[in-house]
């Protein structure tokens, strides 16, 4: 024996504590709450799926709902194709690289809020965006202010922020496609379209499919940015909200409906373990080909 | 292979306009933020006439800027004790004692991990509550102290180590926690550093959370304060920038210092959704 029966469980006690007190077990009550009337006040009746069908009833659901999934399915091209492209900019190892390189990250180490702010200044309706445009001959333009531009400006801010995280994981994927396949390809005659298409790509599919995977959680999970930039109230109207918005709003405060919160809780969960799912499933074809 | 120096100037030029919108975005927030009252803001100008740093300290004249960068360091320097030490602690166990149980331990990390963090906001505010701890910025630190994500990377740290020195150090007496601070946590410096790091950073730059649980303004840490102040002083663009090159900058300087490490977590951390 190495060691007394309970030390183990000594080194545990601590992480055990906090994944279960502050991860696990509000899960769990998540989903008893989501069958309930509770309120802010607690108490709370069972009322079975009353919830969900005020949900399908609710307007504001649909819109969050379509919001969220508009963002998810908008947010992933872009975030798999771009990073991929700047990533092979970046991976030849010319002079001054790692300066590029460095530069590219760091939007991504600055907060979701602080990308939040810089982008409202640069949106704004007399910010340096609408100065350039209006230099360029045209009419400014309310990135901020029309429902369905804050969603498309919201989903550029977040590409933005997403690009230079997505290139990092591409850098080592790339690092890891064998050179003489590429050798080979030119052997024969291929262009750098024709190689990017039938080497790269190939070579790279097990790392799009995490990249879309992980854009699309994330892309469905969005909240800083419409947040920031609709100045916490989900657009005109609530127009642009999304699922976590919806959530935070109204579950949040003395008047929070914590039942129905937890209800929308339990379709975002459901959808995100969806995502997950399909991925494996996309994983393991891969795996057999 | 021939290596024109149109490919390379091309590659340059690519690569010169990425840089540019990447930190063009900051750049723009910086110069706004050194603009002085005089000067127009608005306009498209790159160069500030006169620059100042009378802004930085404007800002904490509105709102106590510096004392939500200390709750925020607070928060943060708590997160990276409590996530390298407890789950450097978990990790340990799971990859190196054997004991009943260690599938139900493993099962409650891996099972974290999977629980997206907007699902329970509500009812993890309840938890808060129960306990009494909505507005403090304990209960900011609490949900994330020893994230699950760093159990399960430390623990595969710890597997990687080869098992004969540990043998070793028991045939010479060393109990559990002697070969864990001595022997075991000495040999994963690299992904403690990560742990260390990327704690640091999510705590910093965490939003949603803090925004739920604390009302008090004294509570506040930065990323809800910034937020504050943009919805109330949104007319003086200048102390908005300056609040968020406040925010912003450590982290940059962190990075710059650390950046290997950065890019390793990214790595690792990929699974993290």
């Amino acid at each position: 024996m190495t060691h007394r029966p309970y030390t183990p469980w000594l080194f545990l006690l601590p992480g055990l504590v906090i994944c279960l007190a502050f991860t696990i077990f509000p899960f769990l009550n998540m989903i008893v709450l989501a069958f309930t009337d509770a309120s802010a006040l607690g108490g709370g009746q069972f009322t079975g799926v009353d919830n969900f069908v005020r949900m399908a009833q609710d307007p504001k659901f649909w819109v969050a709902a379509r919001n969220s999934l508009l963002y998810m399915v908008c947010v992933v091209p872009p975030l798999v194709l771009l990073p991929l492209l700047i990533a092979m900019l970046a991976q030849k190892a010319v002079p001054g690289i790692g300066i590029f390189r460095t530069a590219f990250f760091t939007p991504v180490i600055a907060s979701a809020v602080v990308v939040g702010l810089i982008w409202t200044w640069l949106l704004d309706s007399r910010g340096l965006v609408n100065n350039v445009v209006e230099a360029l001959g045209g009419t400014r333009i309310g990135f901020l202010t029309d429902s369905t531009l804050l969603l498309v400006s919201s989903m550029v801010v977040t590409v933005w922020r997403g690009l230079g995280y997505y290139m990092v994981i591409y850098l080592a994927a790339l690092a890891n496609v064998p050179k003489d396949l590429h050798e080979a390809a030119m052997v024969d005659g291929a262009g750098p379209v024709r190689r990017f298409w039938s080497v790269t790509v190939p070579a790279l599919r097990p790392t799009m499919v995490l990249i879309a995977a992980l854009s699309a959680v994330n892309g469905f999970r969005v909240f800083s940015e419409i947040y920031l930039l609709s100045g916490g109230t989900g657009g005109p109207g609530g127009a642009s909200t999304t699922m976590v918005l919806l959530i935070q709003s109204v579950g949040r405060g003395l008047t929070g409906e914590v039942g129905y919160a937890s209800a929308l809780s339990l379709v975002l969960f459901v959808v995100l373990l969806g995502l997950l799912l399909v991925t494996l499933k996309l994983n393991r074809r891969e795996d057999q080909l | 292979m021939k290596r024109s120096p149109v490919s390379l100037a091309l590659r340059y030029l690519g690569l010169l306009a990425v840089l540019a919108i990447s930190i063009g975005p900051f750049l723009w927030q910086f110069v706004t933020s050194v603009k002085g009252p005089g000067e127009d803001v608005f306009v498209p100008d790159f160069i500030p006439d006169d620059p100042t740093l009378a802004n930085y300290g404007a800002v904490a004249d509105v709102v106590p800027v510096w004392s939500f960068a200390l709750n925020s360091l607070g928060v943060a320097s708590v997160n990276v004790v409590t996530n390298c030490l407890g789950a450097a602690m978990a990790g340990y166990a799971l990859a190196r004692l054997r004991f009943r149980g260690r599938r139900f331990a493993a099962v409650v990390f891996a099972g974290s991990i999977l629980v997206p963090f907007e699902a329970i906001l509500i009812s993890l505010f309840l938890v808060m509550r129960g306990l009494g701890l909505t507005d403090t910025l304990t209960a900011v630190v609490l949900p994330g102290a020893i994230a699950a994500l760093n159990v399960l990377l430390l623990r595969n740290a710890f597997l990687a180590l080869p098992a004969e020195v540990e043998e070793a150090a028991i045939i010479d007496g060393a109990n559990a926690w002697q070969r864990f601070t001595r022997l075991a946590l000495p040999s994963v410096k690299g992904t403690l550093v990560v742990v260390a790091l990327f704690s640091f950073m999510f705590s910093w730059d965490d939003f949603l959370w803090p925004l739920v649980v604390l009302s008090d303004q004294e509570k506040y840490t930065l990323t809800i304060g910034l937020a504050y102040l943009q919805g109330t002083f949104v007319q003086n663009q200048r102390l908005v920038a300056a609040g968020t090159i406040i925010a912003v900058l450590p982290l940059i300087l962190l990075f710059l210092l650390l950046q290997k490490h950065f890019f390793r977590g990214v790595g690792e951390g990929a699974i993290k959704g």
